[in-house]
């Protein structure tokens, strides 16, 4: 149990300790999905869903593995639970809503290696957070993710239409963004207080 | 079909066991060798040390380190195997996420005589100098951290104050340009000793089973 | 099933050493990103996360491939990630027992090797439709195109932003560090220009090879 309040935890994932820009967390699809403002969108939406359902299963899972004394298959069964409500999204969208389903595209199995949801299930476990505070804590990470997303799109579909040296073009650009997107969001520190 | 995915589990299941079996008795040594060292850090002139845990009937009992997650104190006695002092952890929220310290607590002159940072993942350049520092861990040689009158709090909370303003020995000068990092570690300090100090005192007896 | 491609080629050198150079992970593909970033603030540990990398990729190719033929189609990425998952474990432990502050220094990015896309993506383009030894080749090549691409990221954030490298100092004298290398972005601004370089570099090898230079 920590001591952090909710709102804390919160502004923590989403702002101060954004997952893209402070912790390197997810920075594939942030920087293959970053290019038009819409996709970015769909695609922190979708992210920010699995990681709730995520949070939850690796609640549950961490439990059991403490009570059957097994901390080793932490890592396998994680990953296994995330592949798997991917997987579940997929085929939900899929019905649900067409589409969608083929806008996002390639994009959605690759949430499986997103590498922001595995880090959120580890840290949260690593963190002891109970149940509730995970679930604030992959909202906050969930919502960070996106504003990170979007805010890269909407800079990026600017620069696109700018004039701009050709050997920096491309991922090079979209990184010193980053870079520079991750320096303004330092500004958080200290929010929300001790 | 899912007979291969099984069989492959399986085959899977039994290396990471394995690993974990055969990886497990050094990597509890070196966690106890570190621990070891720590304590040593703090309380200088450490000759062994102990894991003691707080039972909910109020006494302290020994143990050992393989319940992860549980509170421990860490008495320390010199050659002789008289009892020095503790070692106990504390923690805070720093600027960017937990702090983690161990501090030694002097049984003779009832302060805080050294405080290790265990895990700190501060700016480096500016919330790390916490462990840099020099004149900031000058602080923790004689950290007052007497009990008031009845033994149940602290005579003077531990506090963190402006660099330049320390005026008691239980006042901690801070950082400058550091704050928020030189304001946890009073937080954690100032937590754990009022929490434990007075349980530790009353039981002093608990610990001075030399075994 | 998947099919072998080239069933009877014997290996050559290339598997191993397209993934330096020319397809290296980092600078080439633009994967396994995240690591690259987080856990290259000095030369140190950018070397043991790049190598610990490497192990996983080989180990996981080796044995990707050698049970290739009994692997369904349908379930092979979860197969793949089970496979990997596994080896990631235990080079966990082991990288625990070895040092337990170099374990706490990489922290959680060493689980997260599990997914690094260009593991995956080796095991699903190269391991599982190749024989062993070009998949163990391609593990090495790749493996040290991404430790080297973390360490050219790791040393310079090292030097300049905290004046040593390995720990030692670099500069003689005072040096007024940049701190901001050390720092996330930092490690965004460092990659950013090496991919620079990169890209400027093999710009002009294209450009002198259709300028007449002969292949």
């Amino acid at each position: 149990m920590s001591q952090e309040s909710l709102v804390s935890i919160f502004l923590g994932a989403s702002l101060i300790n954004n997952f893209v820009l402070a912790y390197f967390l997810g920075i594939c699809p942030f920087l293959g999905v970053s290019s038009k403002l819409e996709t970015a969108t769909r695609m922190g939406g979708a992210v920010t869903f699995v990681m709730l359902i995520s949070s939850m299963c690796a609640y549950g899972i961490q439990a059991l593995l403490v009570a059957i004394d097994a901390p080793y298959l932490k890592l396998i069964s994680f990953i296994a639970v995330i592949a798997s409500a991917v997987q579940l999204v997929e085929m939900f969208i899929k019905k649900t809503s067409p589409a969608l389903f083929r806008a996002l595209g390639i994009f959605l199995p690759l949430i499986t290696t997103n590498c922001a949801i595995l880090a959120l299930a580890l840290f949260q476990t690593n963190k002891g957070y109970g149940f509730v505070e995970c679930l604030v804590y992959a909202l906050g990470g969930g919502v960070g993710f996106t504003l990170a997303l979007v805010l890269m799109a909407g800079l990026r579909e600017k620069l696109a239409l700018a004039e701009t040296p050709g050997v920096v073009r491309g991922t090079a650009l979209a990184l010193v963004v980053a870079g520079l997107l991750s320096v303004a969001f330092m500004g958080f520190a200290g929010l929300g207080g001790s | 079909m899912y007979g291969a995915l099984v069989g492959i589990g399986a085959i899977c299941g039994l290396l990471i066991v394995s690993a974990f079996v055969l990886t497990e008795p050094t990597i509890e040594r070196k966690k106890a060798e570190a621990l070891e060292r720590a304590i040593f850090e703090v309380l200088p002139g450490t000759a062994s040390s102990a894991h003691f845990r707080l039972r909910t009937d109020g006494r302290f009992e020994r143990t050992d380190l393989s319940q992860p997650g549980e509170p421990l104190v860490h008495p320390a006695y010199d050659v002789s195997g008289e009892l020095i002092g503790l070692a106990l952890e504390a923690q805070a929220m720093g600027y960017a996420d937990t702090i983690r310290i161990l501090y030694g607590y002097s049984i003779e002159s009832e302060a805080i005589v050294g405080v290790k940072v265990l895990e700190s993942k501060e700016t480096p350049g500016l919330g790390d100098r916490i462990e840099t520092d020099a004149a900031f861990r000058e602080n923790f040689r004689a950290l007052d951290a007497r009990l008031a009158e009845g033994g149940k709090a602290l005579a003077h909370p531990i506090r963190t104050v402006k660099h330049g303003e320390k005026a008691s020995s239980w006042e901690i000068d801070g950082i400058t340009g550091a704050t928020i990092s030189s304001q946890a570690v009073g937080r954690a300090l100032d937590a754990s000793a009022a929490s434990w100090l007075p349980d530790v005192r009353r039981r002093l007896a608990d610990f001075r089973r030399m075994e | 099933m998947a099919s072998d491609s080239n069933a009877n080629v014997p290996p050559s050198t290339d598997e191993f050493v397209k993934g330096l150079w020319r397809e290296n992970p980092v600078f080439v593909q633009v994967l396994g990103m995240c690591p690259t970033l987080a856990v290259s603030n000095t030369a140190r540990n950018a070397l043991a996360m790049g190598l610990a990398t490497m192990v996983v990729l080989v180990m996981s190719n080796a044995v990707i491939s050698a049970i290739r033929n009994l692997i369904p189609k349908q379930v092979r990425i979860a197969s793949f990630i089970l496979v990997i998952a596994s080896f990631v474990t235990v080079v966990e432990y082991l990288i625990q027992a070895i040092s337990l502050e170099l374990h706490k220094a990489l922290g959680a990015f060493i689980s997260l090797i599990v997914v690094n896309c260009i593991i995956l993506g080796r095991a699903e383009a190269f391991a599982s439709k190749n024989r062993l030894l070009p998949s163990v080749l391609d593990g090495l090549g790749m493996g040290l195109g991404f430790t080297f691409a973390l360490f050219c990221l790791g040393a310079v954030r090292e030097v300049v932003g905290s004046g040593t490298l390995f720990g030692v100092a670099a500069f003689p004298g005072a040096y007024q560090e940049w701190v901001i290398m050390i720092l996330p972005a930092g490690g965004f601004f460092t990659l950013a220009g090496w991919l620079l370089l990169f890209n400027h570099l093999e710009a002009r090898r294209a450009a002198r090879a259709t300028t007449g230079a002969t292949p």
